[in-house]
């Protein structure tokens, strides 16, 4: 387990790989429902895929004795999806993931993945097979996520990682973390909320 | 109109009109917010209820459970810290989130809600703009009442036609998430319109809203009309008097008008969907009941690994009917058909049968009004009679929060949301979700039926 999350500037994260195989891997695979019956996140990290984990039996790869320590998690299509629960992202992070690259993700997870720091870089699915090829027969292999420069490389290849660009802009800058930003527009609030008709008993401007 | 400004990263910062909090998403907020000292921005447009974790038959507090107490004890502190109105049990308005606000007037046209949950966009029905947030977001709302989103691509879902007899809005929502995907809908708002869609109650609307979100939508809306008005009318927090006639002049101004341009369009006809039902690890894997299950050479190569694995974790074999296959639990209830009128439908199918031997059926009002108008009907009776259980008010067993929960291998027939694995408690239990009426039919046969097949020439 990490305690060292994410702060400040988001521009690049090496470490190695770790590979969960799959379409459409869900939030209540990522984390059961009966681990949200929490006041806080702490101890999340440990329970991260838990049922997963218990059906194959110290087979599953956030078991794998080689992928612990891992920060880097490479996934397949629609990552995420299900549940709106932060816990998901927070799970992965306790456990030590940093960043995560795959074909596609749920937007929900993507955007809690973003307030914790967390870098989601997309490639084609050819590019995905690719790496978790690479990762199976190396899962020692040291890679460098650059989120910068945009691009997932080792020692042999480098690949070029796609990353939506508001959230983009949000973590090279450090400003991921919104809600200071977002209190800080207290003019601009106030403003609108003068002109929202249902704040304002209806009454046409 | 909710657009504060334009955010540095390119997304804009969107007021937001209604904020729902619950148990399970809120507590790590509050915790942030206290532990930075910063007040809740706008305390009267923050509202609570108690649905996740509560026990459906005894609510005697402090629960058995202490993590649950723990949880209900800590939203109590924080409401009353932040002078939040919470709706907490036996308040006369509790409920599963999405339940318990529409009834309330809380969620009117034109709103941006947001709540840390994925199914608020059930509130999208009465033409609200609602979507689930995480929890770094529950913090963000309270502290600035606004969040930072991105622009949605709209795609419209013309449903012409209507529900034929014996097809609800479930077996509606089932089908264009089969046909669309799981993923269909990302980066969409999903706007739902058409003869069929406009012939729905508002219950039935919130049906459809609140399945969006497994389609892969951010959000589903329907443009309200006089159905949206007509249901909306004298609801506790409903505009009154002059304000009434304003709000509804300003609520027509905010459907799609006939030039509105969509970025996508589907087209589904209503007359041609039977009862639907799921048999695989996700929403989208949904067939009518007159279907077998799929071979993986019917399906697109990419959807073959997860039919795969979902006729491996189910245990069922591709070729096979759905029809007929036994089940042991039947749930009715949830924040997507644990309303008045889907209590109706099941119990028409209830009423004078009984529960087929060795099931274990039981039914879940979504709130307590429900409950109380259900029992005021007699709905209760009827479901007792028949062998189901009668319980209070919460989420459940459509997740595995409380302590309902499947078992080991059990295969339920369930009115919920969601059949992923594990998602009703037990690490291999499996779910098929269908229409209410269809869980009824369930729990009488012992199997999967089609309800049309049990309705008297008098219903």
């Amino acid at each position: 387990m990490t305690t060292n999350f994410p702060d400040g500037r988001i521009t690049l994260i090496k470490g190695r790989c770790i590979s969960i195989p799959g379409d459409d891997i869900d939030t209540d695979r990522i984390i059961p429902a009966r681990f949200l019956k929490c006041v806080s996140f702490t101890a999340l990290g440990d329970q991260v895929f838990a049922d997963d984990r218990l059906e194959l039996a110290g087979n599953h790869p956030f078991d794998l004795k080689e992928n612990q320590g891992a920060s880097i998690l490479v996934v397949n299509d629609n990552f995420g999806c299900g549940s709106s629960r932060e816990h998901a992202p927070q799970a992965l992070m306790r456990w030590g993931i940093r960043c995560i690259v795959g074909q596609s993700f749920a937007e929900i997870f993507f955007g809690n993945c973003l307030a914790l720091g967390i870098p989601c870089g997309v490639l084609s699915k050819p590019e995905i097979s690719l790496l978790q090829e690479l990762i199976g027969r190396n899962p020692q292999n040291t890679w460098e996520v650059n989120i910068e420069k945009k691009y997932i490389k080792d020692d042999l290849n480098k690949i070029d990682l796609e990353f939506d660009k508001g959230p983009h802009n949000m973590l090279i800058s450090g400003r991921w973390d919104a809600t200071s930003q977002l209190i800080s527009n207290k003019n601009e609030l106030e403003e609108t909320m003068r002109s929202i008709p249902y704040l304002n008993q209806f009454k046409s401007n | 109109m909710h657009q504060v400004t334009k955010l540095p990263g390119g997304s804009s910062q969107l007021f937001v009109g209604l904020h729902l909090i619950h148990e399970v998403t809120s507590p790590q907020a509050f915790a942030a917010l206290e532990e930075k000292n910063i007040k809740v921005r706008c305390p009267e447009r923050t509202v609570a209820t108690v649905d996740h974790i509560v026990p459906t038959t005894s609510q005697q507090r402090p629960f058995e459970d202490p993590l649950a107490e723990e949880m209900l004890s800590t939203l109590e502190k924080n409401c009353k810290s932040h002078k939040i109105q919470l709706h907490g049990i036996g308040s006369g308005n509790q409920g599963v989130v999405h339940v318990m606000a529409p009834e309330l007037g809380l969620t009117q046209p034109g709103m941006t809600v947001a709540c840390g949950d994925s199914h608020t966009s059930t509130h999208g029905a009465f033409g609200a703009i609602a979507f689930g947030i995480g929890t770094s977001q529950v913090r963000d709302v309270l502290a600035s009442q606004s969040l930072a989103m991105n622009k949605l691509k709209v795609r419209r879902i013309w449903v012409k036609n209507k529900l034929s007899h014996g097809v609800y809005a479930k077996d509606l929502i089932l089908h264009v998430i089969r046909t669309l995907g799981v993923k269909g809908g990302v980066g969409y708002a999903y706007e739902f319109a058409g003869p069929a869609i406009e012939a729905l109650s508002m219950e039935e609307r919130m049906t459809i809203c609140n399945m969006a979100i497994e389609g892969g939508a951010r959000c589903g809306y329907i443009n309200p009309d006089q159905t949206t008005f007509q249901y909306l009318k004298d609801k506790i927090h409903s505009p009154k008097g002059e304000e009434w006639y304003n709000a509804v002049k300003w609520w027509k101004t905010l459907a799609s008008d006939s030039l509105a341009r969509f970025d996508d369009e589907v087209k589904f006809d209503a007359s041609k969907i039977a009862p639907t039902v799921t048999w695989g690890i996700t929403p989208g894997q949904g067939i009518s009941i007159e279907e077998t299950i799929p071979t993986p050479e019917s399906l697109e190569p990419s959807e073959r690994p997860i039919a795969k694995e979902a006729c491996k974790y189910m245990n069922l074999k591709p070729g096979n009917p759905i029809k007929g296959l036994n089940i042991d639990v039947c749930f009715i209830g949830s924040c997507t058909n644990g309303r008045l009128s889907d209590l109706q439908a099941a119990a028409k199918i209830a009423q004078g049968r009984q529960v087929a031997t060795g099931i274990k059926a039981f039914v879940v009002p979504g709130s307590e009004k429900v409950a109380k108008a259900a029992e005021k009907l007699g709905l209760h009776n009827i479901f007792l009679q028949a062998g189901f259980e009668w319980r209070e008010p919460g989420c459940s067993m459509c997740l595995a929060m409380n302590p309902d929960k499947l078992e080991g291998r059990q295969i339920s027939a369930s009115s919920s949301n969601r059949n992923f694995k594990g998602r009703q408690g037990s690490a291999n239990g499996r779910t098929l979700l269908m229409s209410p009426a269809m869980v009824a039919a369930a729990a009488i046969k012992g199997e999967v039926t089609d309800v049309r097949e049990m309705f008297s020439p008098s219903n």
